[in-house]
This record gives structure tokens, sequence and C-alpha cells, in this order.
């Protein structure tokens, strides 16, 4: 009952005129920034933090928590509209979003986006609310072997991510592995492939970079050569009715993806060094093996949009509890909100709750309106979104070319970054050529600077003994469902083998 | 299709041959106190690469894969004149950038593609290629605080009036 009176308080406090006004402002900012590609919630947070030193910490924390809440939603419009990932929370929303948006489907695929990421995070905020205090002492207990064997899981779902050709996967999952390896070694510190000699890669390989140059390059300069230049969707004109239809059909078509995005999501969230990413790579990988047509992921499933979608809402919110509880930050956009509160005189850790009543209830109160607030303000943007869609194909792309390009250079700030985009672009196309799925190289260069070091830890602990992924409670039945996963395409393949051999 | 493929897997396994040898740079095994050196993992990424390229060329040989069994060509005049006209103008327009600005080749790139390969009209080519880079410096100079290349010293004139408009 406390907690429900705290609660009432929080929604009350969030409620207020001025904060009220901001978690529309930052809903709506963070909506159009993370519906660039290249900025997401970490540039909406970071730089408008100093604008939030004129407030009181109460509203600033509102303020900076509805940015992300809407640059979340927003991720999914540039995967839908434009194919190209806003932001690592977005890559698997890509593979079913453009698809949907190239069969006419753009709006049916953004309603299923927005009302997934509305479940997901009620969902969260829901368990944020009743159980905050355990599950932040669970998440604690996930040390380095812990943390890879969800790795490992993540890369089991990308086996089946990759087309029937498994070295081609396995070569695409390396591959990005490999690239995510570049620059330095975190724990030596020392210079590691350093490609051809050329200083630009001591810097690294930044996820948007193989990103925009697979989806937003590559993927334009397959369509044109695939159509002839002769690019044709048809976009029904947006009604009242139309949007009502299709609300109806992503609940009944996307009620699965989001409700396994919601649980994935906020249990991945919690967990330091995570975040969201990995939630929403997971959630698309569970929600299509436990689908009855798998077949269907990839060519335009509602299921395959919710999933990432009510993952990546669910995870955001997910990612706050070890901020407020440990004072560890579970994502680059948290790091930044926990530096802001630290500037604002709080110290967060288990004390907040007790000795910050009204911040910490405040700032849960703004999460259940902020959701609302996101709800609303992106579907009545929608008809705006798909009617970009309309736009003949030769506008469109030189459109998407330059926000490709201009993207690129405004999340890296290097021209090193733009040769490589293009680069890995037209190698992108040749690849596609050949069938060489390129989903889960994408998928890996975002998880690989995660598994590394968790993987070198665990073994540094265990003295080089790979066991230690085995007889851990926790790690132990995570780590043999991934090897079973890993393992149940070849099987699958072998047995198919058998049964046409017998024919 | 069938020459490409194979042509590929060759490429690809000579890449990962390199970063199998450009990562043992660092040290590979385990070093006692310390855990897997620096090169361990990209190390047998690497090499997981050059297995799956032979895995593919062994698929190519017994004719398992697509392309292994298509006598077409990889692209026609058609394909290899879009790659042209379409990617050259995409490697231009990184290549513009370092001489006319982020936003001179934006406007440049905007004008080649709506002009010449969209064949639209002159007004609607020069309302977007002159109305678009515009736009988009008032939001990343003024908006998101992210200075953009400006090119060479002669486009300085026209950024010193764009930055009066905005302090």
């Amino acid at each position: 009952m406390e907690v429900i009176s705290f609660l009432a308080d929080g929604i009350l406090l969030a409620l207020e005129p001025i904060n009220f006004a901001l978690i529309i402002l930052g809903v709506t900012v963070g909506l159009f920034i993370g519906a660039m590609p290249g900025l997401g919630s970490v540039n909406g947070v970071a730089i408008l933090l100093p604008i939030t030193f004129l407030v009181p910490p109460n509203s600033a924390i509102i303020f900076l928590a509805a940015i992300y809440y809407g640059a979340m939603y927003g991720g999914a419009i540039s995967s839908v509209t434009l194919g190209i990932p806003g932001a690592s929370t977005a890559v698997a929303t890509t593979f079913d979003g453009r698809p949907l948006a190239l069969q006419g489907r753009a709006s049916l695929a953004l309603v299923t986006a927005a009302l997934a990421s509305f479940v997901g995070g009620t969902v969260a905020n829901v368990l944020f609310t009743l159980f905050a205090p355990v599950l932040a002492s669970t998440a604690l207990s996930f040390g380095p072997p812990e943390i890879f064997a969800l790795m490992l899981l993540a890369f089991a779902t990308f086996v089946g991510l990759g087309g029937d050709d498994i070295p081609k996967t396995v070569f695409s999952i390396c591959l990005g592995l490999v690239l995510a390896a570049v620059g330095f070694d975190t724990i030596s510190g020392e210079p590691r492939l350093v490609l051809f000699e050329i200083d630009g890669f001591m810097r690294g390989i930044g996820f948007i970079v193989l990103a925009i140059g697979v989806y937003g390059i590559g993927e334009m300069l397959w369509t044109i050569e695939q159509t002839r230049g002769e690019v044709t969707t048809t976009n029904p004109k947006m009604t009242a009715k139309g949007m009502a239809s299709d609300a109806k059909e992503a609940m009944q078509r996307g009620w699965k993806g989001t409700t396994i995005g919601s649980l994935i999501g906020f249990f991945v969230g919690i967990l330091p060094a995570a975040g969201a990413t990995p939630g929403s790579l997971m959630s698309y990988g569970v929600a299509k093996m436990m689908s009855k047509t798998p077949e269907d992921y990839g060519n335009g499933s509602p299921d395959g949009v919710a999933a990432p979608e009510a993952a990546n809402n669910s995870a955001s919110t997910g990612s706050m509890l070890p901020m407020l509880t440990l004072g560890i930050p579970g994502s680059p956009t948290t790091a930044i909100l926990l530096g802001g509160m630290v500037i604002w005189g709080l110290t967060p850790g288990p004390r907040l709750f007790l000795d910050e009543t009204e911040f910490v209830w405040g700032l849960i109160g703004s999460f259940y309106i902020s959701n609302i607030a996101a709800l609303v303000i992106n579907l009545a943007f929608i008809p705006l979104f798909v009617w970009m869609l309309r736009m003949p194909f030769t506008i469109l792309a030189p459109l998407i070319f330059v926000l490709s390009i201009i993207g690129g250079f405004a999340a890296s700030r290097s021209m090193h970054d733009l040769w490589l985009i293009v680069i890995f672009g037209i190698a992108a196309f040749f690849l596609r050529k050949f069938d060489y799925p390129l989903a889960p190289a994408v998928l890996a260069i975002v998880l690989g600077p995660i598994a590394e070091p968790t993987l070198r830890q665990s073994l540094l602990l265990s003295s080089g003994d790979p066991m230690i992924f085995f007889n851990r409670p926790i790690a132990g039945p995570i780590t043999i469902v991934a090897i079973i996963l890993i393992l149940l395409p070849g099987l699958k393949f072998l047995r198919r083998k058998r049964a046409m051999a017998k024919n | 299709m069938r020459q490409g493929e194979i042509s590929l897997v060759g490429l690809l396994a000579l890449f990962s041959l390199y970063l199998m040898w450009k990562s043992t740079e660092l040290p590979i095994g385990y070093i006692r106190g310390q855990g897997p050196g620096g090169g361990f993992w990209p190390f047998w990424l690497a090499c997981g690469m050059l297995l799956s390229c032979l895995a593919s060329a062994w698929n190519w040989w017994r004719g398992l894969s697509p392309a292994s069994r298509s006598d077409e060509p990889l692209m026609d005049a058609f394909g290899w004149r879009t790659l042209l006209y379409v990617g050259g103008s995409v490697v231009a327009f990184v290549a513009l950038i370092s001489i006319v600005s982020m936003y001179g080749a934006v406007a440049a790139f905007l004008f080649y593609y709506l002009r010449f390969l969209g064949r639209h009209s002159w007004f609607l080519t020069l309302t977007i290629s002159i109305l678009l880079p515009i736009g988009l410096f008032f939001f990343f100079e003024a908006v998101m605080l992210i200075s953009m290349p400006q090119g060479m010293s002669f486009t300085q004139p026209v950024f010193d009036l764009m930055y009066d408009i905005i302090y």
C-alpha cells in the first residue's frame, strides 16, 4: 500500500504544469532526435543536460527521462521509413519494419512499434515500481561469466537470423566481432588491429559506421540495382479509420512479440553493462524461435517489429534501476543521467530511495506519464512519417544518402569513418549478391565490446578454465541453452539431409 | 555468378589470414596472472572466418549454393552503370566534403542526383538542393551544436555569414 501511495504522489508531481510541459517537450524532442540516423537518446540527453540546471532537480530528471523515452520511440521511425537503424537499439526493428514499409504497410509497422513500445514501457514501469530493490540485488549477482553467457545466448539467436547457409552466417558473426575488436585492447591498453597501419583505425569501428554502410548505402545500391530504379511502394492515404484498423491488426499479430520483448527487455535492461541493445536483439531472436511461422520473420512480420520495440522501451526503464538503486549506469544514456544527478547534489545508491523519496517517486511517476505522452505524440506524427514514403524514389534515395553521410559524420566526427561507411556500403552490396547475411555482422559489432571483456575477465577469474561458464548456477543453464541453440540448425540440416537421402 | 562466388570467397579468406596475422601483434595465448592476451579474441575469430570460407568453398565445389549453380553474369550493363553513376556519386560526395564543406557537398550531390539521375525540374532541383543544406546547417550547428567540416578556406565567408545569423 505504501508503494501505491508513493507512486500516486510521484504521478501528481509529474503532472504539475512545469513538469508536464517538460515531459511533452522532452518526448517530442527525443522522438525527432531518435528518428535521425546517427543521433540517439545519448546525444539528446548530453546536449540538453546543461539546460536542466535552470530548473529544480525533480523537473530536470523528468525532462531528461522524457527525452530518453521519446528517443526510444523515435529509433523505430528511421528503421521503418528509411531502413537505417537510427540507434543500436533499433537494429532489429529494421529486419521486419523495412519490409513492411516496402509492402506499403509502413503505418502498420509504425503503429505496431508505438503500441509495443507503450506496452513494454508500462510492463517495465510496473515491475520497476513493485520490485526495484529486489531486482537490483539480483542484477548484482551477474558477474562477467553470467554476462558472457548471456552474450553467447544472443549470438546463438543470430545463427537463426542468418539464412540457410550456415558458413556464411558464421563468417558474418565473426567479421562483426573482429571489426568490434579494432582499435585499442581495452584490457592492456595497447593498439590492436590497426588495419593497413592507417591511424584512423585506432579509434575503432563504431556500430553506426557499419550499420549506416550496410543499411544506408549498401541497401540503397541494392534496391536501385534490383528494381532498376523503379521502386514503388503503395501507401494508402492515412486516415483515423486506417490507423485504428492498423492498431487492431498490430494487437492481433504483435501481442506475442510484445509480451516476449517486454519481459526479456526489462530483465536484460537491469543488468549493468547490458542495456537495451542486447535486450532488443535477444527478444527478436527468442520471438522468432518461439513463433509457429518463423519464416515470416524478416519478410514483414508485425511480431518482428513488436518484440524489439517492446524490449528497447522496457530495457530503457530497466536500465534506470541499477542507476538509481546501486549507482551503476546500465547504458551510456543512464551514465549521463547519473552525472547529472551528481551535479544536482544527489547521491545515487541504496539510500536514494530513503533520503530522496520525492525525487525518486517523482521520476517513477514521470515514467508512467512520459510513456502515455510518447504514445500519443508518436501516433500523432505517424501520418507525417508515412507521407515521407510517398515521395518519388528519385527524391527519397538522395535524401537517404545525404542523411547516411551527414548522420555518420555527426555520430563519429571523422572523415575516416565516412570513407569506411562508403567502403562498407559497396562491400555490403557485393556480399549480398552472394547471399551473405549482413544483419548478424551488425549485431555482432554491437555486442562484441561487451562479449570480449567479459570472456577475458571470466577466464582470468578461473585461471583459464572454461568450465566457469558451466558450473555457476546462473551462467551454467544459460550457456547450455546457448550451445543447444547453436547446434540446432546443424542438427536440423543433418535430419533434412538424412530424410532426403531416404527419399 | 559461379566464378564471382569463388573469387569472393578467395578474397575473404585472404582477408581472414591478414586479420589472423595482424592479431598476432599482441599475445594470442593465456598469460598467467593476466588472462587471455589482447590478440586472443580477434585471432580465433579470424580463424573462424577462415574456416567458414573453407566451408563456403566446399559448398561451392559441391554446387550447394545458388550462386555456384548459376551461369548468369554478376550484373548486366544496367547494374554496372547504376553502380558507377550512383555509387560513384556517393564517393564523389564524400570526396567533395574536404573541399566545399559538408553542406556544399550535400548541395552538389542533391543537384546532380535530382537533375541528372532523377530528371526532376530545375525548380524542384534548386529548391531542394539549396534549402535542405541550409536547414541541415541550422539543425546541426545551432540546435545540436555539432560542427560539420567546413572545407577549404574559400567557403569561410559563407560560414561567417551563417554564424552571424545563429549568434
